[in-house]
């Protein structure tokens, strides 16, 4: 049913840290790897080889130069499914394909019923939906919903996989309705941000901005270099006379 | 938004068939129009005729055509769902009304009752899919006060211009039905005007800045995460030309409202064989001019993911 549940019980989602995220792709990379044989399996790739690569991925990153009154910096920005709480890509769907669970607050597609009309993928502001050309169905992240309740995995590893890759811990993962889990609390001490949020969508995902400028950072000033070719004349005389 | 001609053709012909049904089932139920066998069966058979090529039409945008079905269940929160209802259960009572009206050539009573009931499901159908482009938040453009009326008035300038077209085909045209669809023009032109005046001058409140969280001063795409086109630069991505889109919006205006409305002003002062001339030419021009509007409409309708990508 393509009507929001009037609350969930959990808000599972992700937490992006954007001082730390070093823009490396390894998240990336564990997306398409794991969800090629996941839940939404396979992650099509239209002529990988060719001039004209396409293909359907979950997470990409981005990179922004921000500039502000105090200078410049790149900003690397992955960008997936943000699980919103009111997804208009859901409510859109004419034939019950997608649905928001009530229990955890995922968004997810039901491959059998999908039709694709791609009206979702239109309501949807931030791009999270990939529509697979081959098999004619919509697909999104499932937040590795096949993952984060999978026995058969080590409790460790029970997180997304671009949750489990990233080198710098940029990632996290966590239920965002739970106001004391560890999560929650990252969000509020670092002031974390909704996307869009004038758009009304309430994305459950929540991105840290990157922190203010050390003072603390080394000056970058090095002694002015001296002159390589010596002076001619008297002066030039004494100086290679000096040097010896 | 990608221009799909699937969804261009099907939004121009439905648009002009529920139109020039909603006519018939009004103006024929009523008795205005006089049931005569030919011009019903050319009528009814024009504007089912448009409905379905457009239904059709649509079905090929679709991935997985197969499963259409599937899109009439849920009509709660769904207007393309709703849409596919209101398509579906309008052409019971317009089969219904054709059958008085047409083989049975009657009027008034029962067949005014289908007649009354089809019409208002051909309202209801331009409005759900008006609906549709009217409810997308991403797109400011289609997400404004003036969508659900454009859907509602061209479909009434079409149907009314083709009605009146087919009227004079048959020798039954009238100086009331020709002055209707010079105003419906009149009002279409207008409508359209105030649209592009209202989109141009648009403020956007959603930035690079909002979509990335980055607060104050400037965020400027410096490396995208592919090298190539994806499924979201191709569908919502697409960017027109603005000397393009200059010329364009022209030649929509000379097509679907100047050429006809000197034409429709022409047909009032000309003898018969002459004004029916006037009046199908009026309609296929027109109905050229809506297909380019049409195409601008997607083509002019800014997606807000293309901010991700520095567009």
């Amino acid at each position: 049913m393509t009507c929001l549940p009037a609350r969930t019980e959990k808000k599972l989602g992700l937490v992006i840290d954007l001082d730390t995220c070093v823009g490396c792709q390894a998240c990336v990379t564990a997306c398409k790897e794991w969800n090629t044989g996941g839940h939404m399996a396979p992650l099509t790739d239209i002529d990988p080889y060719g001039g004209h690569v396409d293909g359907v991925w979950f997470n990409r990153v981005h990179t922004y130069e921000h500039m502000t009154e105090l200078g410049g910096r790149t900003v690397n920005f992955p960008r997936s499914c943000l699980h919103c709480e009111q997804p208009a890509c859901v409510t859109v769907c004419p034939t019950g394909a997608s649905y928001k669970r009530a229990s955890d607050g995922i968004v997810l597609v039901d491959e059998d019923k999908c039709i694709g009309c791609k009206l979702c993928s239109w309501a949807c502001p931030y791009g999270a939906r990939k529509f697979d050309t081959d098999v004619g169905v919509m697909k999104k992240c499932t937040l590795c919903v096949d993952r984060i309740y999978n026995d058969n995995l080590a409790a460790e590893d029970r997180v997304p996989a671009c949750v489990a890759a990233c080198p710098t811990s940029a990632r996290h993962f966590g239920d965002l309705g739970d106001p004391a889990s560890a999560i929650s609390q990252l969000v509020e001490e670092r002031g974390g941000v909704a996307l869009m949020p004038e758009l009304g969508y309430k994305p459950t995902n929540r991105y840290l901005p990157p922190r203010a400028r050390s003072q603390r950072a080394a000056k970058m000033d090095a002694p002015a270099l001296e002159p390589i070719r010596a002076e001619g004349g008297f002066l030039g005389w004494i100086d290679r006379m000096l040097s010896n | 938004m990608h221009p799909a001609f699937s969804v261009v053709f099907f939004t121009t012909a439905t648009g002009a068939g529920y139109g020039l049904l909603a006519l018939l089932g009004l103006l024929g139920g009523l008795g205005f129009i006089p049931a005569d066998f030919w011009l019903g069966l050319v009528g009814m058979a024009l504007a089912l005729g448009l409905i379905a090529a457009g239904l059709l039409s649509s079905t090929r945008h679709l991935g997985r055509p197969e499963r259409a079905w599937r899109a009439f269940s849920q009509w709660r929160s769904s207007w393309l769902s709703r849409e596919g209802l209101a398509a579906v259960a309008t052409f019971i009572p317009a089969c219904m009304f054709g059958i008085g009206w047409v083989f049975l050539g009657k009027s008034g009573g029962w067949v005014a009752a289908v007649g009354l009931l089809t019409a208002a499901g051909a309202v209801a159908t331009v409005c759900t899919t008006g609906m549709i482009y009217a409810s997308l938040k991403p797109i400011a453009q289609w997400h404004s006060r003036y969508t659900l009326p454009a859907y509602l008035t061209f479909a009434t300038m079409t149907g009314s211009v083709l009605a009146n077209a087919l009227l004079q085909g048959f020798k039954l045209g009238s100086t009331a039905m020709l002055a209707w669809a010079l105003l419906a023009t009149l009002a279409g032109w207008g409508w359209k005007l105030a649209t592009w005046r209202h989109n141009d001058r648009l403020e956007i409140p959603t930035t690079a800045n909002t979509a990335t969280g980055l607060a104050g001063g400037t965020v400027r795409s410096i490396e995208w995460p592919h090298t190539e086109e994806n499924y979201l630069l191709k569908e919502m991505g697409f960017r027109i030309a603005r000397k393009h889109s200059a010329k364009l919006r022209r030649i929509a205006q000379a097509l679907a409202f100047a050429a006809p409305a000197l034409l429709l002003a022409v047909a009032l002062v000309a003898p018969w064989p002459l004004a029916a001339l006037a009046s199908a030419l009026a309609a296929l021009l027109q109905f050229a001019g809506m297909l380019v509007e049409r195409w601008l409409f997607f083509a002019e309708a800014k997606h807000t993911v293309t901010l991700y990508y520095g567009r």
